[in-house]
């Protein structure tokens, strides 16, 4: 009873000391420069959400004792708590600032990330590939790398993921330090400490369990924190319409307003992108490596209570993911409309406003918030931020904990230990993955894009990934070399090209593009980092693919019987009694799929 | 070991829902019998008092319908 009290204290205490420090920030920092000042209320809805988030990781410790119970919170989840968390892993800040930042900068070539990037490879796992992971029964993706080609394969994902993961947790931190400093004037080393110790605790006490719940919890307050912006930037603007006018009207000859209609030549949009690039690199490459493979998107399908729920969660994190434009997009669009035309102010790249003075296209969230939320609303918005941020930290700690445990740490260093061994490597492993992660949020300081490296690292390692298990799970001669020789062949060959296209003829360069080469991989030296990276991954998917095709050929499949379960064919559904069509996934995935088409007509 | 019945996180959603929509409904009230020195854009529709007034009616709704001492509820 004792240490029941003592934790809650514990957290309470933390909060508290957190809380001080971070009011007394900005007075006692060099705060001239910040966009927001918080009101006492607008600090105590972020202390309260620290305290509600640290409590439910305390509450749910005493449901997470067994394996399955902390790293697959007991494989229990409804299809909504499955689809809310899906999502909300993906929505941190980094990316709705950074793709609203996009939309004032490219228009809505930005809102592709959230459709073509993203809905068909989501509806692609719940109805293609969900079956084969959540049959198996496997604890991760690395584990079904194991059943399907070997310890080999599974060892290589394992390393490179828990790599992987580490080192986008701590860009996570750096991130959310860095807009916090910036519109808060707070200390980048106190918002990195806090908000990481906050998520080592809660998914440390309660695991993936706790990191579901919180993730759903963060889905709530970052739409209501941030929804509020363009229904009021809208009705400011004039209506849509009139929004959509205001922006043709101040930028003519440009087009900021279609999806596809400035995708014909690369000359014809700032990203210097042909449509090839956009639905072949974005939508095949990356997206589905992404969606489909990453596994800390596809662990909070996979811990449904059952297949259909698992798919149903999947199909409902597609819907939900195609709504978010409204949140990213819309405020990016009436940067355009109302920041520039009603008061004047027009936003600039990162290196001008860092020698200007002026404001960077990362602002125009910020400057939306600033504009439109009062005391108590901005609380909510800054919170939804912090949410936002936490989510992405906690989805990759939950992972890592859980692959490390399973796919490094039992097979290579302590094979035959208790379940209860394992439960605690996986407390431990989360704690120290953020100390770790901690140390590489230090080292992103060192680099001046962290979105481009984002995505340089989902093509490393991730996009090959997706060859190897798409691959392996429809082709039944696909055989266990051939699964580890394409991955490892797939990893080289990004890495390879990546430092290609930096190779400049004075030696490599991180930050700078070579033309020639850049032509070379993306067909126009107009290519830019994000449009050069999207050739990059579907190269590397292609690469990967041939590789594995070819050592197929030439060397020894697995027996069907060794196959079972794992392997179009060779793969019987479960029978979860009669389902009605609107319980179908199928049915819903279609619907999905009709209404992407809709709006990728819509906004042609 | 028998353990006991967990709370849905529906609950906790609609708690702290319902807190914080009270915190800015209240807010907004204030603000608007006293509007402050420098207004933000749009403040005229007082977006604080809608939109506060909307979060506590959500969470109060999620309180009601997973209130777990009601009655028994099946797992």
């Amino acid at each position: 009873m004792k240490k029941r009290i003592g934790l809650p204290a514990l957290a309470l205490s933390w909060i508290f000391a957190a809380s001080c420090l971070a009011a007394s920030e900005p007075a006692a920092g060099k705060t001239s420069s910040h966009l927001l000042t918080m009101s006492p209320v607008d600090l105590v809805i972020i202390v309260l959400y620290f305290l509600v988030v640290l409590g439910i990781g305390f509450y749910l410790k005493k449901y997470t004792h067994t394996g399955e119970e902390f790293f697959m919170a007991g494989r229990k989840m409804t299809a909504w708590i499955a689809g809310l968390s899906f999502i909300s892993a993906n929505l941190s800040s980094l990316e709705t600032m950074g793709w609203s930042a996009m939309s004032y900068q490219y228009g809505m070539l930005g809102a592709h990330a959230y459709l073509i990037g993203a809905i068909p490879a989501i509806l692609v796992l719940a109805v293609v590939m969900m079956p084969f992971y959540y049959i198996c029964k496997t604890h991760s993706v690395p584990g079904y790398l194991k059943l399907r080609y070997g310890e080999a394969s599974r060892s290589l994902a394992g390393i490179s993921f828990s790599i992987m993961t580490v080192l986008v947790c701590g860009v996570n931190m750096f991130a959310m330090a860095k807009v916090m400093q910036l519109i808060l004037g707070w200390n980048i080393h106190f918002s990195i400490w806090v908000s990481s110790i906050t998520v080592a605790v809660y998914v440390a006490l309660g695991g993936l369990l706790s990191a579901v719940f919180n993730e759903v919890l963060q889905f709530f307050l970052i739409w209501l924190g941030t929804l509020l912006i363009p229904i009021l930037g809208i009705i400011e603007a004039g209506g849509w319409n009139q929004m959509i006018a205001t922006i043709n009207a101040a930028h003519p000859g440009q087009n900021f307003t279609s999806l596809w209609a400035n995708l014909g030549s690369p000359a014809d949009n700032p990203m210097g992108l042909h449509w090839t690039g956009q639905v072949f690199g974005l939508g095949l490459a990356i997206s589905f490596g992404y969606w489909c493979t990453d596994f800390l998107q596809v662990q909070r399908v996979m811990a449904a209570k059952s297949l259909r729920s698992a798919q149903n969660g999947t199909v409902i994190g597609a819907v939900l993911k195609m709504m978010v434009p409204l949140i990213v997009t819309v405020p990016g669009l009436l940067g355009l409309a109302v920041l520039t035309q009603k008061s004047g102010i027009t936003l600039v790249p990162e290196h001008v406003a860092q020698t200007t003075g002026g404001h960077s296209y990362n602002e125009v969230l910020p400057l939306m918030m600033s504009r439109y939320l009062g005391p108590g609303l901005l609380g909510l918005g800054i919170t939804a931020m912090i949410a936002g941020f936490m989510s992405g930290m906690a989805g990759n700690v939950s992972a890592f904990a859980t692959v490390w445990t399973y796919d490094v740490y039992r097979p290579l260093i302590h094979k035959r230990a208790s379940d209860a061994h394992y439960v605690s490597m996986g407390r431990w492993s989360s704690i120290i993955g953020v100390f770790i992660a901690i140390g590489t949020a230090y080292a992103a300081m060192l680099f001046s894009n962290i979105l481009i490296y984002l995505q340089v690292l989902v093509g490393f390692f991730i996009v090959p990934l997706f060859g190897v298990v798409i691959l392996g799970m429809l082709w039944k001669r696909t055989s266990p070399a051939a699964g580890f020789w394409g991955f490892l062949t797939g990893i080289v060959s990004s890495v390879s090209m990546w430092i290609y296209i930096h190779f400049m003829p004075h030696g490599f360069d991180p930050v700078q593009l070579n033309p020639d080469h850049v032509k070379r991989l993306a067909f126009t030296p107009l290519a830019k980092d994000m449009a050069v990276n999207m050739y990059s991954a579907f190269w590397s998917l292609m690469i990967t693919c041939i590789v594995t095709v070819a050592v197929s050929v030439l060397t020894r499949p697995k027996p069907d019987a060794e196959l079972k379960d794992l392997v179009f064919g060779l793969t019987r559904l479960p029978d979860e009694g009669p389902c009605p069509w609107y319980r179908n996934p199928s049915i819903w995935a279609l619907v999905v799929l009709a209404g992407l088409i809709a709006v990728n007509v819509i906004f042609w | 070991m028998e353990k006991s019945h967990q709370l849905p996180i529906w609950l906790f959603i609609g708690a702290l829902l319902a807190v914080y929509g009270v915190i800015i409904l209240v807010t907004g009230i204030v603000n608007w019998v006293n509007p402050p020195a420098n207004p933000m854009a749009m403040s005229q529709l007082h977006p604080d008092v809608w939109w506060g007034l909307l979060i506590t009616v959500i969470g109060l709704i999620y309180c009601v319908k997973y209130w777990p001492w009601k009655k028994s509820r099946p797992e």
